[in-house]
């Protein structure tokens, strides 16, 4: 039996149903199946790192086994395993970057290449931060060199991940002495996995520094060269009008769904299904057209460059195709259900799997080559139009329901949003904060998860902040969360936002919510809150910004690999569900108290969403109050404590 | 930007851009793209085009590159719902709407009918924008007010056009509403509008109001030293005057019949120009507001502010420092008034000028003899006045205090004048004992005595000297023969304090006085004032700076120590160098006061005169600022002054007062006095008694008349040619390069 969705969009809640009626088990069915679940594991302290094991601390304090055969007691166990989670989410963001840097090379060497560089200004800009000579070569001399540089950023044997010197200079300090700033992203995700290998690192701090030097080569590594090439490869978001959620999907249309994270293939396929000629042959075999839509961070990605609409996010992934409206599901890596291999045998869909990276067994795989994308798109096109008359009528059911959104919001356009040409500014930003007419700005980031009342956490803690004057930006699938439920036109500064947020809305012309990309994306975030120190008079540093992160509904290893490169860059950063570690005192007290002292930033754990956007507020309060702001301009939902 | 004022200023830049587009289209096909095309006497091309696009248009058809650089910064208006961000397309729109007003307005001057024309003043030239620079400056003005539109009532216009005079707000109208503009409110009721009296009408179009963007546009490539160029210069420029240029836009009264709008989409488009600047709109109409700072220090757009308050209010929404003192007197009081004149017509009373015996005198008592605040009046009150006569006036003020020295006697002494004519109907002129007063009538109706010159200066000299000064106290002598024995002591004493000053060598003091007053505009500039050097803002004397020091220690004014001399040739001290370096910013290291071709001072901008090299003429030659013609180095006075203010060292060109003209040190460095080739007639004839008696003291009569004047020569060929004719002595002097 699914769960009982009390706070979901109508599109979800029908189309729960409809599995029900179907017969068809989702994520929510599965999700019951798999309960209980393993109290040691949700702790965190089961070691299976060793064949001496599995070993587990018991839970009962001082009651025996409080070590593992090895002597690893739960402070070690929890943190060795918090520390490979984070080496596998810097991995998968990382890989995604290296990938881009590695299509931005063939695409400087190649005249005739599949891909071509969009954003010439962006490339310049990444040059000087690598030290690549700019004036008077052309673009594909400048663009070989930045991405050989973005390249040496994985594997460079000495030095540091240049590409981190774009934070302000007293948090890159502080890394340095505290000996996390990170030296290549792959060394570092290397030497996570060495230290917490049978008998290394039993030093549970020693393991989180580790950890975070780690999460730093994401934020500050991979995510960011992902983010940044990206914008070259591909064109730099600029904002633009779109819709989101199952209704998108249009009956009378041949249509494709993409699903995943990268943006290589995606970004070839919403170019490829304007082409006259597919659609003339969709429409030969009786379609209005080639109708794209997206699903998960595949989806943020070419919906904030291309406009291409949402169909969902990571827990829509089924019922996208439970729609019996969907030709083919296109995906490539990272939160791929395996169920959606058969969903999809229910229905006339083909599901194709593209990277060599995420097969799924018995499923139709076309491995996608930057060289030929061209070619593979056509090819994955050509399949899903003629996959269209084994669509059986009888068996679509689109719900209705639709929102409006506007999304593509990066770093570099603030300055044009608040300033236009001439007066590109983040001035405005940091005078509202200063004024007291924002209070602060939080990033609401991450994941979906059956855990809890599916969209609760998000929604909940959205209004909750905007309610209270603080301006939110978002990515991934929270992004998508907010865009269906309207909380992404710009309309609805005026129902949820607080009035101080509400003026700044009505000044700028921009939502109260910030859709500034995929989840690879935080990197923006990270740009936007060194450009926010830059601009002058919030504090040296990140860490005295007035500002908070948060995963509500996080379930996936890149949400502990963001929320620690958040920490380590001295923002407070609040999650629903606890980290895996809850076995472990001296662990708990670290993350969530002891490790401000060093980074500026900690963790906090808060199930309930709307306290924890009141634990965020308190923490943006705290740091208005340090830096000495004024009193907020007007009268707030929840007061400042005196 | 709310979303009505953005859609409507978007629209209103489209408008003005198809405008624009079609005058130069007209003016194209009647004169050619090769036509020239300028604004009168200005160095900087169109000043708007200059800073935002870094083109210096010469011909009709640059117009064309402007235009289209207009034409890309235009986006379309925001839609009715989800909208896009539309805040930066609007400031872009709004300079799009610049480019495209001063393309209208500079056509005007090129097609006619001249925009210059009854009331209307049309382009500020760039002599005008030194001399008011000064007054911006050194705090006289504290900032601009861009009137767009008209009152209800002309009472309310004179009201509050009086309001920001006595606030030493400069006012600059333009446009109107529904074919009523301020100014011609003003004119019917008789205020006297022009540069003096800080009322500058520049046309009936909301289009002319470019002129006040030009100005502020210019005081920061003039004051501030940016050259425009390019992105980075331009953004530089718009901070300064967000900064630095403390101006607004009033907004007054609807537009009728603009389709549920209350002002047209023209006035919208403009303000986002302006707001582009840093300056905000304050409205006494309701309109949408913006509230959110950033693009501006504080609010964007206020609205429905009632005309009484709105100069309070605007003054809150820009954050200018206005001091505005109280004076006990029935007419209004501000620097707005200070170049007004009297006419002979208007007038009820005049005292001095040829007519009758008057002067000034400040001098220092005992602190026991002075009661503090006392005035008398000896002789007639106004009342006993004939409506038309002449009486004499004596001015006679004791002060006292303990800090209170001698030397600071003329230099309070000379604020009388700038005290007494910024009354509203009061004219004063000269100093000492060749003072001209006059009294309007209107003044007289509303009750100005004799007796209100003694409160406006014992309320002034308090406010102004309150370190140094303790108690005031003032005898006004209008009888004709009460006042022969103060006069002859008064003489007596301006012999003596000539004497004490004339005899003062940089020698004889141990400390220079610094001049950092620009900073505010021209932040590396510092200005090193000795005695026998004064600032080159004609304003500031060694005794001044002195003075400014006492009364304030932390004032623009410090001494020097000059320590060890470097070079007395030059005029080089290692004290003085060593101030400068950290005074600049480190932008310089050697300074040289008696040298212009070596390390030579810099030049903030407000320069009385410029004294550049003629290479040809083995000399140097002098032009000051009201001359607007051609000089012997090719260039007039606005080119020059574009080259060399904002605070960089350019050797062979160097600003001067006037009075260093006839000082000693006068260029002593490159040979001095006899260096001196050129200079225009007026500024021969006001320097010249000084100049004669300096030449007399070295020996030198003769070269007086040897000095060329543009009735001589405006090209160096024609110059030495003069020079050869009268054997001037700088032929024969070694070259001076």
């Amino acid at each position: 039996m699914p769960k009982d969705l009390l706070f979901a969009d109508n599109a979800t809640r029908e189309m729960v149903k409809r599995a029900e009626a179907e017969n068809i088990d989702t994520i929510w069915d599965r999700y019951d199946a798999v309960q209980p679940q393993c109290k040691f594991g949700s702790l965190g302290v089961c070691c299976r790192i060793c064949t001496m094991g599995p070993c587990r601390i018991s839970l009962t304090p001082g009651k025996d086994p409080q070590t593992g055969a090895c002597g690893a007691n739960a402070d070690t166990i929890a943190a060795r395993n918090i520390a490979r989670m984070i080496a596998a989410g810097t991995a998968a963001h990382s890989d995604h970057g290296r990938g881009v840097a590695l299509t931005l090379l063939q695409a400087a060497e190649k005249p005739n290449f599949d891909y071509q560089i969009k954003n010439a200004d962006k490339l310049k800009a990444i040059a000087e931060v690598y030290g690549v000579k700019v004036q008077g070569r052309s673009i594909s001399d400048i663009a070989q060199d930045v991405a050989k540089a973005a390249l040496e950023e994985f594997g460079r044997y000495e030095g540091e991940v240049r590409i981190a010197a774009t934070a302000p200079k007293t948090r890159q300090e502080l890394w340095r002495k505290l000996r996390i700033f990170p030296r290549s992203i792959d060394r570092e995700v290397v030497e996570t996995m060495h230290r917490t290998t049978m008998g290394v690192d039993a030093d549970y701090k020693n393991i989180m520094k580790q950890g975070m030097r780690a999460a730093l080569a994401d934020g500050w590594g991979g995510s960011m060269v992902a983010t940044e090439l990206s914008d070259v490869l591909f064109g730099s978001p600029q904002p633009l009008r779109s819709r989101a959620n199952l209704g998108v999907i249009e009956a009378d249309n041949v249509n494709i769904v993409v699903h995943g994270h990268e943006p290589l293939l995606s970004d070839v396929l919403a170019i490829m299904s304007k082409d006259e000629d597919l659609i003339a042959k969709a429409k030969a075999k009786g379609a209005k057209g080639i109708g794209l839509a997206g699903i998960c961070c595949t989806a943020n990605e070419i919906l904030v460059r291309h406009g291409v609409p949402l169909a969902g996010n990571f827990m829509q992934q089924e019922l996208a195709i439970l729609t019996g409206a969907i030709e083919m599901m296109v995906v490539d890596v990272q939160c791929l259900m395996p169920s959606i291999a058969t969903v999809a045998g229910c229905f006339h869909t083909q599901l194709v799997t593209t990277s060599s990276k995420a097969r799924m067994a018995g499923v139709r795989h076309i491995e996608f080559h930057e060289t030929e994308a061209k070619k593979i798109c056509t090819e994955i096109i050509g399949e899903a139009i003629e996959n269209f008359s084994n669509r059986k009528k009888e068996r679509v059911y689109i719900p209705k329901d639709t929102e409006k959104l506007v999304a593509g919001f990066t770093t570099e356009s603030v300055f044009h949003h608040l300033g236009g040409k001439y007066r590109s500014t983040y001035r405005p930003l940091n005078d509202a904060i200063i004024a007291g007419r924002l209070r602060g700005a939080a990033g609401v980031v991450g994941c979906s998860t059956p855990r809890i009342d599916y969209e609760s956490g998000h929604i909940k803690m959205v209004k909750e902040l905007l309610k209270n004057d603080v301006l939110v930006v978002s990515t991934g699938c929270n992004a998508i969360t907010c865009a269906k439920h309207g909380l992404l036109k710009p309309e609805s500064a005026f129902e949820f936002a607080g009035k101080g947020l509400q003026e700044i809305c009505r000044a700028v012309g921009i939502p109260p919510v910030l859709h500034v990309g995929a989840c690879v994306d935080n990197s923006r975030i990270l740009r936007t809150l060194t450009n926010i120190v830059s601009e002058g008079g919030l504090g040296n540093d990140l860490s005295d910004l007035p500002v908070a992160g948060a995963a509500p509904e996080w379930m996936s290893e890149k949400a502990v690999t963001i929320g620690f490169y958040f920490v380590a860059s001295g923002v407070y950063t609040v999650i629903g569900h606890p980290l895996p570690m809850m076995g472990s005192q001296n662990l708990f007290n670290y993350l969530t108290r002891d490790i401000e002292q060093e980074v500026g930033g900690k963790w906090a754990f808060e199930p309930d969403a709307v306290v924890a956007a009141h634990k965020m507020i308190r923490h943006i309060d705290k740091k208005r109050k340090a830096l000495k702001l004024k009193p907020m301009m007007y009268e707030q939902a929840l007061k400042p404590e005196e | 930007m709310s979303k009505i004022i953005a859609t409507a200023a978007i629209r209103g830049a489209h408008k003005l851009v198809n405008r624009a587009e079609a005058a130069l289209a007209d003016a194209i096909k009647a004169k050619g793209k090769d036509a020239a095309i300028e604004y009168p006497n200005t160095a900087y091309y169109l000043p708007i085009m200059y800073l935002f696009l870094g083109q210096k248009v010469q011909k009709l058809g640059d117009l064309e590159e402007s235009m289209q650089e207009a034409r890309n910064l235009l986006h379309d208006p925001p839609s009715d719902d989800l909208w896009l961000p539309y805040l930066g397309d609007t400031l872009d729109c709004g300079v799009a709407t610049l480019l495209a007003e001063e393309t209208i307005e500079v056509l005007k001057c090129f097609m006619g009918p001249s925009p210059v024309n009854g009331i209307w003043l049309g382009f500020t030239d760039d002599a005008i924008l030194r001399t008011q620079g000064i007054k911006l400056v050194d705090g006289r003005m504290p900032g601009f007010a861009a009137i767009v539109g008209a009152t209800k009532t002309n009472r309310e216009a004179v009201e509050l056009i009086r309001g920001l005079q006595e606030r030493n707000i400069l006012v600059f109208m333009a446009g109107n509403s529904g074919g009523r503009a301020i100014a011609e409110q003003l004119a019917a009721e008789g205020v006297e509008m022009n540069w003096d009296t800080f009322l500058v009408p520049y046309g009936k179009e909301i289009t002319s109001a470019i002129h006040a963007l030009n100005f502020a546009a210019r005081s920061a490539m003039t004051f501030g030293g940016i050259e425009p160029g390019g992105m980075k210069q331009a953004r530089e420029i718009l901070r300064y005057n967000k900064e630095r240029v403390h101006a607004f836009v009033l907004a007054l009264d609807a537009d009728p019949g603009v389709n549920g709008q209350l002002l047209t989409d023209e006035k919208y488009a403009t303000a986002a120009g302006a707001i582009n600047f840093g300056f905000p709109v304050i409205s006494d109409v309701n309109i949408p507001e913006i509230l959110p700072s950033g693009i501006c220090t504080y609010e964007h757009v206020v609205a429905n502010v009632p005309v009484a308050e709105i100069i309070t209010r605007a003054a809150e929404v820009r954050g200018l420092k206005i001091k505005i003192e109280k004076i006990p007197i029935p007419v209004p009081f501000g620097a707005g008034f200070e170049g007004e004149r009297v006419r002979k017509e208007d007038m009820h009373a005049q005292f001095g000028g040829q007519y009758t015996d008057a002067f000034e005198l400040l001098r220092m008592k005992p602190l026991d003899q002075i009661e503090d605040g006392k005035i008398e009046v000896i002789g007639p009150e106004i009342d006993g006045m004939k409506e038309g006569e002449a009486f004499p006036l004596g001015i006679l003020i004791d002060v006292a205090g303990r800090e209170f020295q001698e030397d600071f006697e003329s230099v309070v002494e000379r604020r009388i004048h700038h005290y007494i004519s910024c009354a509203n109907g009061i004219f004063h002129m000269g100093q000492r004992s060749i003072i001209w007063v006059r009294i309007s009538k209107e003044a007289k109706a509303k009750g100005f005595k004799i007796k209100h010159f003694g409160d406006i200066l014992v309320t002034k000299i308090h406010n102004d000297f309150s370190s140094i000064i303790d108690r005031v106290q003032v005898k006004l002598i209008t009888d004709a023969e009460k006042i022969k024995g103060p006069l002859e002591e008064a003489k007596r004493m301006y012999k003596h304090r000539d004497d004490r000053i004339a005899g003062m060598t940089d020698d004889d003091v141990e400390d220079f006085y610094s001049c950092t007053l620009c900073q505010s505009y021209a932040p590396n500039h510092v200005c090193i004032v000795t005695p026998q050097r004064l600032g080159l803002c004609g304003a500031y004397s060694w005794l001044d700076c002195k003075a400014s020091y006492q009364i304030d220690k932390n004032g623009p004014n410090e001494p020097v120590q000059k320590g060890e001399c470097l070079d007395p040739v030059k005029g080089q001290w290692k004290g003085v160098n060593d101030y400068i370096a950290v005074k600049s910013h480190g932008n310089l290291k050697n300074f040289n006061a008696y040298s212009m071709l070596e390390d030579p001072m810099t030049s903030c901008g407000c320069f009385e005169c410029i004294c550049g090299i003629v290479p040809e003429a083995n000399g140097v030659m002098i032009v000051d600022r009201d001359h607007a013609g051609m000089t012997p180095v090719g260039m007039k006075f606005s080119t020059l002054a574009g080259k060399i203010g904002g605070g960089i060292q350019t050797p062979g060109f160097i600003g001067i007062g006037k009075l260093y003209i006839s000082s000693p040190k006068f260029i002593s460095a490159e040979g001095g006095i006899e260096r001196l080739v050129w200079m225009p007639r007026t500024l021969k004839e006001e320097v010249g008694v000084r100049l004669k008696e300096r030449l007399q003291k070295i020996g030198k009569e003769d070269l007086f008349d040897k000095i060329a004047t543009e009735e001589n020569a405006e090209t160096p060929d024609k110059l030495l040619e003069f020079l050869e004719s009268v054997d001037h002595p700088a032929l024969k002097l070694d070259p001076i390069i």
